[in-house]
């Protein structure tokens, strides 16, 4: 993007030193280190990080790169050598004059081992090969080989390594050490301990990340066993995190348990609209429902975690009662279905009809930017009194904001609220109550529990609900608009730090439902007869010209993780 | 290329007698069937025609010998089948009551025959030899919803399937010689 585009302000990196190391035989420089997980504190580079950054796949199951290094499930074993070293101390040279090297008579970790300058690693030796084999041979003694009725079959890091590394047959023939199944480990969390490979990343996320000590091994040997501490729930709001880091089927979430198999599910990136953090996810769907959200890795948001409310806050999509029909009702009196086109026609006109000033919109902070923009648009327009609905409520230091609206930051921006959330909802009460508002339009919000009640809205004479699920406005609405759910449309969101992130549409509407922007789209273009954009691009890249904020920004330019901008103070 | 004809003789030239020959075939085959009772065809559907062993024919599911549904809705065949002939709906968390530690079973099983193209793709896939492709050729019924097959019908024409292995029986007797299970079941 040429564009200057506003960015936190990052203090430049140290510079930092590099080494050579030697890949496969494919020579890299790698900084000699890298930031510790937990802390950020340089720590000297491991192999397998040298191996990654040469795009070379080292198999492995505890090593994670968000976790501390715990070093004991023997998967990444590699061989490696290093410069040898005469009597003089002076590196031995080859006749050519290339530094001779010392194959070490040892394999080494790659997940645990510092690099050294001159290092040379090698992953793909029959020696490597064979000690995968082996590692993996072991690890499968004692497994239950429950695959069929294992949720994580499909996405299972030992039938992934088991195709490339496994045997066809088992040589183990005594009885398998068997261990307890279906243990009921957390709310939100099933324990299978005979498919657990006890490599720990589980134990140390909740210790180190969520700060929740809740896990632990017990007994010895075969019979190494993962549990959570006597009398302690595993129940911290992180929890299903250990679901995707457990490489294998130990840890499987109740919520998706026996739901669908995940080679079925269509995976779509978007973003979680539970609060201002706004993490990345994938949404995981078929045929037209959404079966779970995932965490997405985007180290400016969410690093590689999200939180178990956020992520089980999907239901409503498919709800059973979701509004599918665009309605005109005279309230009280019934109402009939009508459409889009009738439903533009209609209310631009009324809008057009009312005097400047008598018209108040209360939208919704957890509406895409595009949308408030065109709804700031139509504001600006109609001269009309505007907010949103604040929903603050207790955080947590790790992800969880307490703002509970995903796009705050794109309400004020856009105009469309105030600096402070919701400070206008009481005049907009008044104004009604009075008389001097006549029209109010409000997009997915139920305003009569937020100060506007059913006695007030009676007194409109125009009230148009943009909704989602049915509420106490839109059974008072004059004119009832079916909304769509983020995993629905396409759209942006502005997140607590000012990062503008896209997401994608992962299912369709339901009924006639339709996404906000494209009806709102219609309505401004007859509003003001300016005829804006369709395409979510168009619009997008339109907004950002329009807004300072946003400028410099395209659609395009936001590519998967956002990008973050400055916010005004 | 050109294929060079040979000339016609006389006697083909005639025409006649190789109409003759024909008929002659037509009548000794047509005296053979209505005196001698020597069919040639099949009276079908009256009479049916025996498959040999091997035969790919439906798809219906089995239950083993201790009156269990042996399939785990694991959703294998369903992922195989070509013309996407099959549709599972998996059990949700509650998993199968009282299936032990099986933990799983399809809650609904559908196969479309009218899509079904008896490939036995899905017997090939199937882990737990849960679905056989079976000897019945000639599946009819009078509308389409008739033709897709639910869990239960594809049961009872499936049959006993006579497990030699019983995996899972297995399981559960080493498991509890170790005193294991049973297990805290899933809250
Ligand atoms: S953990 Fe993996 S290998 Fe083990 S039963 Fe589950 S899917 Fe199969
Ligand atoms: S439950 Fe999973 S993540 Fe935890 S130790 Fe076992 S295999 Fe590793
Ligand atoms: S036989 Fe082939 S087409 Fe028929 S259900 Fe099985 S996999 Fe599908
Ligand atoms: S492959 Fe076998 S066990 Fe799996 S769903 Fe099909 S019939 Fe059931
Ligand atoms: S990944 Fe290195 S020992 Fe487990």
């Amino acid at each position: 993007m040429s564009a200057p585009v506003a960015t936190e302000p990052k203090p430049a990196p140290p510079a930092v030193e590099t080494l050579k190391v030697k890949v496969d035989g494919l020579e890299i420089a790698v900084p000699k280190t890298m930031p510790d997980p937990l802390t950020g504190k340089p720590v000297p580079t491991t192999m397998i990080q040298a191996c990654t950054l040469a795009r070379t796949d080292v198999p492995h199951y505890c090593y994670h790169p968000k976790l501390p290094v715990a070093g004991n499930c023997r998967m990444c074993l590699v061989e490696f050598g290093t410069p040898a070293m005469g009597p003089d101390r002076k590196p031995v040279l080859n006749p050519d004059g290339t530094p001779k090297i010392a194959k070490s008579p040892r394999p080494a970790i790659a997940c645990a081992t510092p690099i050294s300058p001159g290092m040379e690693i090698y992953t793909t030796t029959p020696g490597v090969k064979a000690m995968r084999e082996g590692v993996l041979e072991f690890l499968l003694i004692n497994h239950p080989l429950d695959c069929p009725i294992c949720d994580q079959a499909g996405e299972c890091k030992l039938q992934e390594y088991s195709v490339d590394y496994g045997q066809a047959t088992s040589r183990f023939v005594e009885p398998k050490v068997h261990k307890p199944k279906q243990v009921d480990l957390g709310p939100r969390i099933v324990l299978d301990d005979e498919r657990c490979i006890l490599c720990t990343r589980c134990i140390r996320f909740t210790k180190d990340i969520a700060g929740d000590d809740a896990l632990g091994i017990v007994n010895r040997g075969s019979y190494n066993t993962l549990s959570a501490y006597p009398g302690k729930a595993f129940d911290n709001n992180y929890t299903l995190n250990t679901v995707d880091l457990c490489p294998v089927g130990a840890l499987t979430s109740k919520d998706f348990r026996f739901q669908m198999r995940v080679w079925f599910l269509k995976e779509t990136k978007s973003v979680c609209t539970s609060c201002a953090t706004g993490c990345n996810i994938v949404i995981g769907a078929r045929e037209e429902k959404v079966y779970r959200y995932e965490p997405r890795e985007n180290d400016a948001v969410n690093s590689s975690w999200m939180c178990d409310s956020g992520r089980l806050n999907y239901k409503w999509i498919g709800a059973e009662n979701r509004l599918t029909e665009i309605r005109r009702q005279n309230p009280g009196a019934g109402g009939e279905k009508i459409t889009w086109t009738t439903a533009a026609k209609e209310i631009a006109d009324r809008l057009l009809a009312a005097k400047p000033g008598t018209v108040a919109i209360v939208a919704s902070a957890r509406q895409t930017n595009e949308e408030l923009f065109l709804l700031s648009q139509l504001a600006k327009k109609l001269n009309a009194l505007t907010d949103s609905v604040p929903r603050i409520q207790i955080g947590d230091k790790l992800l969880l904001s307490a703002d509970r609206n995903p796009n705050s930051n794109g309400a004020k921006l856009t105009g469309i609220a105030p600096a402070q959330l919701g400070s206008n909802l009481r005049k907009i009460a008044e104004g009604i109550g009075k008389g001097t508002i006549k029209t109010l339009l409000v997009f997915g919000e139920d305003v009569t529990r937020h100060g506007i009640g059913a006695d007030l809205l009676a007194k409109l004479d125009t009230l148009v609900a943009s909704e989602i699920l049915p509420n106490q406005t839109t059974k008072l609405a004059h004119y009832v608009l079916p909304g769509c759910a983020h995993a629905e449309k396409r759209g942006t969101f502005t997140n607590g730090k000012g990062r503008v992130q896209k997401f994608m549409k992962a299912v369709e509407p339901r009924g006639d439902a339709r996404p906000e922007g494209e009806f709102l789209h219609e309505l401004v273009a007859a509003v003001n007869g300016n005829p804006g954009f369709t395409s979510i691009e168009g619009l997008f890249n339109w907004m950002a010209r329009e807004i300072p904020a946003f400028n410099g920004l395209t659609w395009g330019g936001l590519g998967d993780t956002g990008v973050t901008i400055v916010l005004p103070s | 290329m050109i294929v060079k004809r040979d000339k016609l003789t006389f006697w083909e030239r005639l025409y006649l007698p190789a109409l003759v020959g024909g008929f002659q075939v037509t009548w000794r085959h047509f005296s053979r069937t209505l005196f001698r009772g020597k069919a040639v065809t099949m009276e079908y559907p009256e009479q049916k025609w025996v498959v040999p062993p091997g035969y790919r024919g439906a798809p219906y599911l089995v239950k083993d010998q201790e009156d269990r549904t042996k399939c785990v809705s694991c959703q294998l065949c369903e992922f195989v089948c070509p013309p996407k002939a099959i549709r599972i709906t998996p059990p949700g968390p509650t998993g199968a009551p009282g299936s032990g530690n099986v933990e799983k079973g399809p809650k609904e099983f559908e196969i479309n025959m009218l899509r079904c193209i008896f490939c036995g793709f899905c017997q090939e896939v199937c882990p737990e030899e849960a679905i056989f492709l079976m000897k019945d050729y000639s599946l009819t019924g009078t509308n389409r919803q008739e033709m897709i097959y639910n869990k239960e019908k594809l049961l009872s024409l499936g049959g006993i399937h006579q497990d030699k292995i019983q995996k899972w029986k297995h399981k559960a007797d080493e498991a509890k010689a170790q005193d294991v299970f049973p297990v805290p079941p899933a809250k």
